[in-house]
């Protein structure tokens, strides 16, 4: 199982200590984000719960190189080179697929913006959409797709560039219950498959525990994080969520949001 | 369906004018308004003077509305000041500022262009102003989390972004660029069908005049045609605002 490969004695892919980001807005400062202090080693999945307003998004977007943050340190790369525009994906709530595009175009999308070399790319793009379970899709247009299919190219359009991190920001949050349940399963098997580290933004706690190698808790009101355990699960498997380990995972998360 | 109803009406007209024994300098049947092109009006040119101010009024509208709104939503400081002069200004009725262009730029087909252009760009640079904010702050950051230029956001991402909004303001702009060359002819002109209307309103000769508001109608119906059949291709099926 992959997420059994011994991975603490290497240094963390990234590594965040007492980041903090504030906005400014009007005059009041507000607290965004406080005491963020977590690793993640290269492969790991980790999720990141909590409440609107923890700072979940915000903290994805400091790792994008979206936001600058005023406290503490933000390392990626574990000492290598890393580029924040090439070595970054993207996932969203939304989709966000180009309309006018068809679903290979689309997967296409960062490739063109950061110059890659179209042929060897577009082989690259049918792959991972095959990856994803959409080929024969290839020339749909993004409305012909239901919001699972949508989603399944939005994760091959951020691998397409083959960056060394993945943002997901609660990417299955406008599915319905169902099609949630199946991307769940499938986003671990495209996570084993790609071997990519995966920072995964969730208000399902459930689903942060089940999917997470790693739980970072944020809290709101005010924002600070709250804390980080490791999941250890015999098998990530639907049948994993009945069982007492798991639940006690997700009691644990539930106490830190204070929702005993 | 659609064909029948526009014959429909045609019969209607037609029947109105024969059994209501309307006098033809009042309303001419439809035949009489047919027959009409074969009086001696020099339509031909008069047509395609009156479809070059249109289109030369339209392309420039185009041209300005969008870049004008490309340009606000670069600088959205100029944004915020400068469109409620634009705004403002759109309030000033275009036709009470004919004579004025006339003095300015002489008579004939310049100010008669720069009135349909004058008249037709605002909804253009609205509708372009509003496809440019409404892309998803999202994408964006997608955009920008790649380090995109700003030329590549604009490119790949706004300008498909808003050419459904972009189309839908072209769409209003058509009648009023016609409006707007038309009312120039009425104005000041030596030539075109508006200038044309005038002339055969002192004979009297009311199915040339209707033979030329036809001719109007159809220089419209020809630029919507054509900017139809550019969204048809540009813009995908689900994407179009109607």
């Amino acid at each position: 199982m992959p997420e059994e490969r011994k991975i603490e004695d290497r240094s963390p892919f990234i590594r965040l200590a007492g980041v903090r980001k504030e906005f400014a807005s009007r005059g009041e400062k507000f607290l965004a984000v406080s005491d963020a202090t977590f690793d993640v080693f290269e492969g790991e999945l980790v999720s990141m719960v909590g409440p609107s307003g923890c700072g979940k998004t915000t903290l994805l977007k400091v790792l994008a190189g979206l936001y600058d943050h005023q406290g503490g340190t933000v390392e990626i790369g574990g000492g290598h080179a890393f580029d924040p525009g090439r070595d970054v994906g993207m996932v969203f709530q939304q989709a966000l697929l180009l309309k006018w595009r068809r679903v290979l175009d689309n997967v296409m999308l960062p490739a063109e913006i950061l110059g890659l070399p179209v042929k060897e790319t577009r082989e690259r793009a049918r792959d991972l959409l095959n990856m994803v379970g959409l080929s024969g899709f290839e020339d749909s247009y993004p409305y012909e797709l239901s919001g699972g299919m949508q989603q399944r190219a939005a994760i091959a359009r951020a691998l397409v560039h083959d960056p060394k991190l993945i943002l997901m920001d609660e990417p299955f949050g406008a599915l319905d219950a169902l099609t949630r349940e199946k991307m769940n399963l499938e986003l671990l098997r495209i996570w084993r498959e790609s071997k990519k580290t995966v920072i995964f933004v969730t208000h399902g706690i459930a689903e942060a525990v089940f999917l997470g190698t790693k739980v970072v808790v944020l809290t709101a009101g005010p924002a600070r994080m709250a804390d980080m355990f490791p999941v250890d699960l015999p098998a990530r498997t639907l049948d994993v969520k009945t069982s007492e380990q798991f639940g006690e995972y997700t009691r644990r998360v539930y106490k830190l949001l204070g929702m005993e | 369906m659609v064909v029948a109803v526009h014959l429909a009406v045609v019969l209607a007209w037609h029947l109105f004018v024969t059994l209501g024994d309307v006098p033809s300098y009042v309303m001419p049947t439809p035949e009489a308004t047919l027959a009409a092109i074969f009086e001696d009006y020099n339509w031909l040119h008069n047509t395609m003077i009156t479809t070059g101010e249109v289109f030369g009024g339209y392309l420039l509208a185009v041209a300005v509305g969008v870049g004008l709104a490309l340009f606000f939503s670069w600088f959205r400081q100029f944004e915020s000041t400068l469109m409620p002069l634009v705004v403002s200004l759109n309030m000033i009725p275009k036709v009470a500022l004919g004579p004025i262009f006339i003095v300015w730029f002489s008579y004939g087909l310049g100010p008669n262009i720069i009135i349909a252009f004058s008249i037709s760009f605002l909804p253009i640079l609205l509708t372009t102003a509003r496809g440019l904010r409404e892309v998803d702050p999202d994408l964006i950051d997608l955009a920008r989390s790649l380090r995109a230029t700003r030329w590549q956001l604009f490119t790949k991402i706004q300008l498909p972004g808003s050419l459904p909004y972009i189309f839908s303001g072209m769409k209003v702009a058509v009648v009023l660029a016609v409006a707007g060359a038309v009312v120039g002819e009425f104005i000041a002109s030596e030539e075109g069908l508006g200038y044309l209307m005038l002339q055969v309103q002192v004979t009297m000769d009311t199915a040339a005049m209707f033979m030329a508001v036809l001719l109007i109608t159809l220089v419209g119906v020809l630029l919507y045609g054509l900017v139809l059949t550019l969204e048809r291709i540009f813009v995908v099926r689900d994407a179009r605002v109607e």
